[in-house]
């Protein structure tokens, strides 16, 4: 088998839902591990922070969510541009299924840095904070991919405006950021950030690295779990997602006959 | 070619007033809004006149971008358009061109009355006139990728805001600060060449996602 | 462990209330989350199952 023979068949939908069976119950699995010994080490192991105090155990959900949803729009542009140029169906569903993981991840960033200002910095909404602002701009964002697609009837258009739509944003995002932070400079209300300390002692980042890679996990469960439904959804007229229909329907059966027989 | 493109949409647009009208009142509206918001105090308002001047400026541009592709699209002219113009930014170039003479260029040559209705110190103008010219292409430019996305939806102007405002931050910031040191006295390159950076990149990436976009909208009608 | 006791656990050193509103958020998001995943691909199934056959070819 060649390379463009392999590309095609990535981006064939029926040998994405083939291969990908137990991955997403594998990640799901996974992640609760992580992110349950994670929280729990930050939360009653980890050390307190000198200054902040026991606040300072927001972090250990901020900064990963922070991290992954900044990476997810990344992954939309990509995933955008990938549709354009080449039109593989399987690039859209993806680009579909991540749009409302990412808003949740992003509201939970910007919830957890609101909450986290408050004894900081004694307020619940500081606009001059870069971060909060760009995660603000970010949920907005994810909430345009998510308010375009909605508003375009035909799924096809649809597809390719969206991607459009998220390989712009993947450009503007570093002029975004950039003019946030320097506009946050000339302000100077908030003179020390929450995240960036110079020196995290191990017992610090060590759970820190754990929920990160944990929810990256969750974030592999949700785009397998929902590209495998998306693909039956989409592809639901063909004569291979029925045998799959028809494959459950017999589980199932068999499975209530058992039952049946016991009783 | 592109000076044919030119003259047609000139014509165009002068033909209906209302197109160029409509948002500059929207815009003195507004500002009228915030002075009555404000007080109606003279120092209130010339203290907070950088961020309503931009903030009613960016609105007032998506405004008049809403119509941009509108009528072309309806009648199919838009679609003859991109088909036969080689390149297909030809046309669209062109026309978002005079779009903005008629929004940002027109905004920053109206900055006088700006100034004296916000009460502006004097001293400012030229900056203010000065960042509206360059910071407005940009505007143009991006709002035009929305407005081509969003022209075959039958209610497309609150998602063309949600879409599209978000990239005009940028330009809001340096817009919005450059006024401000301005009115304090101090130097603003950094804005300036910040402005002409993003309106440059703009100018330049900006006709390919929007002819693409146009491209999209054609397709679903 | 950096507490004496559950109590100064959850009382988190004065910051139980921003503490425990965030990491309730998270455990709420992630069950729900989860739970919502756990249904998915059942619902697609049962939703390809009300689609009737259109044709033998499959699109590529």
């Amino acid at each position: 088998m060649n390379l463009t023979e392999l590309w095609h068949r990535m981006g064939s939908p029926r040998w994405f839902y083939q291969m990908s069976g137990p991955w997403g119950t594998g990640f799901a699995t996974l992640a609760v591990v992580l992110l349950v010994v994670g929280t729990m080490w930050g939360l009653a192991f980890a050390p307190a922070d000198y200054q902040q105090g026991n606040s300072f155990r927001i972090i250990y959900i901020h900064v990963p969510t922070a991290i992954l949803a900044q990476s997810v729009y990344m992954m939309l542009g990509v995933a955008g541009f990938i549709f354009l140029v080449w039109r593989m169906k399987l690039a859209d569903m993806l680009l579909q299924v991540m749009v409302p993981f990412g808003m949740g991840v992003t509201a939970l960033a910007l919830f957890s840095g609101a909450v986290w200002g408050r004894p900081t910095w004694g307020a619940w909404w500081v606009w001059g904070d870069p971060r909060i602002l760009s995660m603000l701009l970010l949920l907005f964002l994810y909430f345009g991919l998510y308010a375009l697609r909605a508003a375009i009837p035909r799924a096809e258009a649809a597809a390719r405006a969206c991607a459009l739509l998220a390989l712009v944003g993947l450009i503007n995002i570093p002029i975004i950021k950039y003019s946030v932070e320097w506009w946050q400079t000339l302000h100077q209300g908030v003179t020390f950030t929450l995240t960036e300390k110079p020196k995290m002692p191990i017992q610090m980042w060590a759970p820190l690295l754990v929920n990160v890679i944990g929810i990256y996990c969750l974030f592999a469960a949700n785009v397998i779990i929902r590209l495998r439904g998306e693909v039956l959804r989409r592809e639901s007229g063909t004569a291979w997602v029925q045998e799959v229909v028809a494959t459950h329907d017999q589980a199932r059966r068999g499975h209530s006959g058992d039952s049946g027989a016991m009783a | 070619m592109f000076r044919a493109q030119l003259i047609r949409e000139w014509r165009a647009s002068v033909r209906s007033r209302d197109e160029i009208l409509n948002p500059l009142v929207f815009l003195f509206l507004s500002i009228m809004l915030f002075a009555l918001g404000l007080g109606g105090e003279a120092h209130a308002l010339s203290r907070w006149s950088p961020g309503v001047l931009w903030a009613l400026v960016l609105l007032t541009n998506l405004l008049s971008l809403e119509g941009l592709f509108r009528r072309d699209f309806d009648d199919g002219t838009l679609e003859q358009m991109v088909l036969l113009a080689e390149p297909a930014f030809v046309p669209v170039v062109a026309k978002i061109l005079v779009q903005w003479c008629f929004s940002g260029a027109l905004i920053a040559l109206l900055t006088p009355v700006l100034g004296l209705v916000l009460n502006m110190p004097m001293t400012a103008w030229p900056v203010v006139m000065a960042t509206l010219a360059i910071g407005t292409p940009a505007l143009s430019m991006l709002g035009a990728i929305g407005a081509a996305l969003t022209v075959g939806l039958r209610r497309g102007g609150v998602l063309l805001a949600l879409l599209i405002l978000p990239f005009y931050v940028p330009v809001l910031i340096f817009g919005v600060t450059a006024a401000s040191d301005a009115m304090a006295g101090l130097g603003v390159n950094a804005q300036i060449f910040a402005l002409a950076g993003i309106s440059m990149l703009a100018v330049t990436a900006a006709p390919f996602a929007v002819v693409a976009a146009v491209r999209i909208s054609l397709e679903q009608a | 462990m950096s507490f004496d006791s559950v109590e100064s656990f959850f009382h988190m050193g004065g910051h139980a209330l921003y503490v425990w509103m965030v990491f309730g958020a998270s455990l709420a998001g992630l069950v729900g989350n989860l739970i919502n995943l756990n249904r998915t691909h059942r619902a697609a199934v049962e939703a390809a199952a009300r689609e009737p056959l259109v044709s033998e070819e499959e699109p590529s």
